[in-house]
């Protein structure tokens, strides 16, 4: 790609390096809505598949978009070995719906596309290989059919999974995925977890911010809590796995409610 | 027929028709973004800010488009620069340079005996564009189609998915800050035909008529085109047979396209709502 985005964020994957390392002393805008996160430790092995856990204002969110270098935070934080945003191309990242304006006139194909900008950089036009890793992801997210549609004419459903499509083709080693079954459809819930399985299959690794604690043990290997900005003790009987994270000091934080 | 050639006999209007209707044709295209972006503030406060970069131009003997071109940029990097860190916030930014540019131009110009030398840069002149200001018109709208094509993939995501454009390493601030200096380039154009109170008309309302005819990019930017250009034109012609002011004419014509749009809009729209289930 002769003019990259970003020049030096291209970085190729340290052998044997997690796909997140990180102890995050702490994250987040000050006076933002967005809560910030505190003495999160995280270590996610390279194909793990993980879940973030917690109530509204947990910062899940908070935490993959520090991942995804979106926020500023203090302490270290290192993707496939390489600190934040020095390997765009291999970490994916899926917004919450509502950070898109749906009403931009771009059809669905041109969406999924723009997941391939970050491989084709200033001036680069969409190639066959590109073309195909997007409709391949449309094909697997079962809306080939909606590729000319426009985006404003989907659903909350079908914009789901075209963001998600987005992401997948990216063809990232990494997902960061934010809320994607928040108020979706059974169809979308299933085709989801669908591609979560998939991806699993192609070993690639996957964080991503859920509400949703019956599906954790068939869907996840691992699970973080999180309350009000700090890793917390599972609740009784819930689902752990893989242990991926721990608060740095060593003892985790307190939640004034329930954890989730 | 002899209607429509008749007025072709002169050079003034053969250079002005052609001038409206490349101006058109930069300010609707850009337009489009504008609208799209939410940005229609900003053309308007552009064209304002102009002012006094023409009006020290006079005075200093220099080319007037120079002059309004150098404002123009100073007032693009200015509101993106103050507002880059949300201290201020944008629309605040905008209105407080607005303003400011504005009245220094107005002071400028009482400094000069006669107002009158001024009312084309307020109110557009375009029977008086010279062949040097066809070449400079003719460049920016060729640089804004150039960049526009160059440039799509970015300035559609910037528009819809900053966070996005951010994930990737892609700086939104540098491509709206790209924008602006376009904004700034094809405001000076604008200002030639319209003048610099009625220029932001054409950069928005082609444009926002085009968006209520269609959800297509490509086809909002031929539509916005087509209305600014056969507003100019018939602007023109009809200021030619009835020696009305040609810019008021041009924009009102803009207007009327607009209404017809928003018509048809309405009229469409029952089945459009089907359409979209």
């Amino acid at each position: 790609m002769p003019f990259s985005y970003s020049a030096h964020h291209h970085a190729e994957a340290l052998p044997n390096a997690p796909a997140v390392s990180a102890s995050i002393r702490r994250a987040g805008y000050r006076g933002s809505p967005t809560p910030a996160i505190r003495n999160v430790g995280l270590n996610v092995p390279s194909g793990a598949r993980v879940a973030f856990v917690g109530p509204n204002g947990a910062g899940k969110s908070t935490v993959l978009k520090a991942i995804a270098g979106l926020i500023p935070h203090e302490g270290r934080i290192e993707v496939f070995g390489h600190a934040v945003n020095r390997c765009r191309h291999r970490a994916a990242y899926l917004p919450q719906r509502a950070e898109v304006d749906w009403r931009f006139p771009v059809s669905v194909e041109r969406l999924v596309m723009a997941g391939r900008y970050v491989h084709l950089g200033w001036f680069g036009r969409p190639g066959r290989a590109d073309h195909t890793a997007v409709a391949e992801a449309l094909e697997v997210l079962r809306i080939a059919d909606l590729a000319g549609r426009q985006i404003g004419d989907l659903s909350g459903g079908q914009q789901q999974r075209a963001l998600l499509a987005r992401a997948l083709a990216q063809q990232a080693d990494l997902l960061l995925l934010d809320e994607p079954l928040n108020a979706v459809d059974a169809a979308t819930r299933q085709v989801i977890a669908d591609v979560l399985d998939r991806v699993r299959a192609q070993g690639r690794t996957v964080l991503m911010a859920t509400h949703d604690l019956g599906r954790l043990e068939a869907d996840f290997d691992g699970a973080l809590y999180l309350c009000e900005g700090g890793v917390v003790p599972p609740p009784p009987g819930a689902f752990v796995g893989l242990t991926i994270g721990a608060p740095l000091s060593g003892e985790p934080g307190e939640c004034a409610e329930e954890a989730v | 027929m002899n209607l429509l050639l008749d007025p072709l006999r002169f050079e003034f209007m053969r250079t002005g028709l052609l001038a409206a209707a490349l101006v058109g044709i930069a300010c609707a295209s850009l337009g489009v973004y504008v609208v799209l972006r939410r940005m229609a503030f900003i053309g308007d406060a552009l064209a304002h800010t102009i002012l006094p970069g023409v009006v020290g131009a006079y005075l200093l003997k220099v080319n007037l488009l120079l002059g309004a071109l150098v404002a123009g940029l100073l007032t693009a990097l200015g509101i993106g620069w103050f507002s880059r860190r949300g201290e201020v916030r944008e629309d605040t930014a905008i209105g407080i340079m607005f303003t400011g540019m504005f009245a220094l131009g107005i002071l400028m110009m009482s400094t000069v005996q006669s107002f009158r030398d001024f009312t084309h840069i307020l109110f557009g002149n375009i029977l008086g564009v010279t062949g040097d200001d066809l070449a400079l018109i003719t460049g920016v709208c060729v640089l804004i189609l150039v960049a526009l094509w160059l440039f799509s993939k970015e300035l559609e995501l910037t528009s819809y998915d900053p966070v996005h454009s951010e994930v990737i390493g892609l700086r939104t601030d540098w491509v709206r800050y790209g924008l602006l200096v376009l904004l700034a380039l094809t405001v000076i154009t604008g200002i030639q035909v319209v003048g610099v109170v009625l220029t932001s008309a054409l950069l928005i309302t082609p444009a926002a008529a085009a968006a209520l005819l269609t959800n297509r990019l490509s086809r909002m930017v031929l539509i916005a085109s087509a209305i600014a250009v056969g507003s100019g034109v018939a602007g023109l012609y009809l200021s030619y047979y009835f020696a009305i002011a040609s810019g008021a004419a041009i924009v009102l014509i803009c207007t009327l396209g607009f209404a017809v749009a928003w018509v048809i809009h309405q009229l469409r729209r029952p089945r459009g709502a089907e359409e979209a289930e």
